[in-house]
């Protein structure tokens, strides 16, 4: 054993405590960035797939979608960077790789949503958004927005298709929730997604007043609750209210409305 | 030999890592909602527990005693994002649902634990018995606990209908409270009261002697 106090103080010399401090947090920097590096391809690849996969699955859901895609032409819709604040196109080589919430990261970027507008609790949001668009003979038939806000615990991130009047439902998708299991995570059921089509987001006078309401709904621009789940359907809504609001797509969806692409 | 046998059972029930010391438990209410989330996230710590404890042992003559915690923990969490960074590019569906409590397996005292009062001061062998014996005492009971609650929650196992739900067309009404954190709770207690009941000597005395009568008040 030699002499344990001798062996005590070699091993809490101070030269010995900061070695011993350099080398470990050396060490496990190079292994967790060399985990990072390798692996992000396949992740990126996941993430990609999953984001396809729940659009093809959208498209699926609306009634005649396909139809009407074969109608136009094309084999999916087509994307286009919108500016939010003109509602203008911007243009872009690859617009579908363009992330509004990666943007609203960029404090170069970002926007800040002025708070009595932020009913999303967002913060700030990107300048642009990447939203797919379908036309035929002439005009718009189909838009699919991306939208996101906050819910109950997470960031609630979904797709919005609305129908050529640009007030009606086609489809909502959640893309990405991490509300509470059972409760406010049924916001991903097909059974509550089926609710949204043929829902009014706005009413005669333009106002922005699609809402998740306890219990059964009532009206046209209504839709059902989950039943322990109301701050995330209130999200859900309060997510919609802001980006089909002035400062959301309100703009970008004006022009459409008066004079088309 | 068979002292390391024993570290791997006694971990079991005995020495349970849940039950008898009471660690780990808040990551046992979060990922016991279903079987899978439960069964993954056991291997994943179980994985963690067994790499960080043979890793500590094996340095455990080099970690200064003043910064013993800080380089522990830093282990641990440097395997943590690795088996994280894994999950993710390969098994990415199960990652989505664990979501952020992977990354708090950092934070389970369990890990910690075993660190801390096994591995600084055992050769690595028997530390690695110790890490999987407790590894598995903790997967024991997040399985029985998710079973449990998955089956009278949502009336399957593993996402196999084993009740039959009335919104699926069946007779069972899920109970939404096995849904909640609180249900996991109620499920620890009962596991403890029962093994207590049975192997008595588990049961602690009071530290404290309850007050019966208050003088003077």
């Amino acid at each position: 054993m030699g002499d344990p106090q001798a062996t005590a103080q070699t091993k809490e010399s101070p030269a010995k405590v900061i070695g011993m401090a350099v080398i470990v947090a050396f060490v496990c920097a190079l292994v967790v960035s060399t985990a990072s590096v390798l692996l992000k391809p396949i992740q990126d690849a996941h993430l990609e797939a999953e984001r396809e996969a729940r659009m093809a699955a959208m498209l699926d859901t609306l009634p005649g979608m396909r139809e009407l895609l074969e109608e136009a032409g094309a084999e999916n819709l087509e994307t286009r960077l919108v500016d939010l604040s003109s509602g203008e196109f911007v243009a872009s080589d690859d617009p579908a790789a363009y992330d509004e919430m990666e943007a609203a990261g960029d404090p170069d970027a970002a926007v800040p949503v002025p708070s009595e507008l932020d009913v999303a609790g967002l913060g700030q949001r990107g300048p642009n958004a990447a939203v797919h668009i379908l036309e035929g003979n002439g005009r718009v038939q189909l838009v699919v927005l991306p939208v996101r806000g906050t819910g109950y615990q997470s960031m609630i991130r979904a797709l919005l298709a609305l129908e050529a009047d640009l007030r009606t439902v086609a489809a909502l998708t959640i893309l990405e929730q991490g509300e509470t299991p059972g409760l406010g995570a049924r916001i991903e059921d097909p059974e509550w997604q089926a609710l949204w089509p043929g829902k009014e987001v706005a009413n005669e006078a333009g106002e922005i007043v699609i809402s998740v309401v306890k219990g059964e709904a009532t009206k046209p621009y209504e839709v059902d609750g989950i039943t322990g789940a109301t701050q995330t359907g209130s999200g859900v809504a309060n997510m919609l209210r802001y980006w089909l609001g002035p400062h959301g797509y309100g703009p970008f969806l004006e022009r459409l409305r008066s004079g088309g692409l | 030999m068979a002292q390391a046998w024993n570290r791997l059972i006694a971990p079991l029930i005995d020495e349970n890592p849940v039950t008898r010391q009471i660690l780990g438990v808040c990551s046992a209410l979060a990922v016991t909602t279903s079987v899978n989330t439960a069964l993954m996230m056991s291997v994943a710590l179980t994985v963690v527990i067994c790499l960080s404890s043979v890793l500590i042992s094996l340095l455990r003559h080099h970690i200064p005693n003043v910064i013993r915690l800080i380089v522990q923990i830093t282990i641990i969490a440097s395997l943590v994002i690795v088996i994280d960074e894994l999950m993710q590019a390969f098994a990415f569906e199960l990652s989505r649902a664990l979501s952020i409590f992977v990354g708090l397996i950092v934070t389970n005292c369990l890990v910690l634990g075993r660190a801390e009062a096994f591995a600084m001061h055992n050769p690595p062998g028997r530390s690695f018995m110790d890490a999987l014996g407790n590894g598995l005492g903790y997967s024991l009971i997040l399985l029985i606990v998710g079973g449990l609650r998955e089956l009278l929650g949502q009336g399957s196992l593993l996402g196999y209908f084993i009740f039959l739900p009335v919104s699926e067309g069946g007779w069972f009404q899920p109970l939404g409270l096995m849904q909640l954190a609180p249900s996991a709770f109620f499920i620890i207690g009962f596991l403890i009261w029962g093994i207590r009941s049975y192997w008595t000597r588990q049961a602690e005395p009071a530290k404290f002697p309850l007050v019966r009568e208050r003088a003077g008040s």
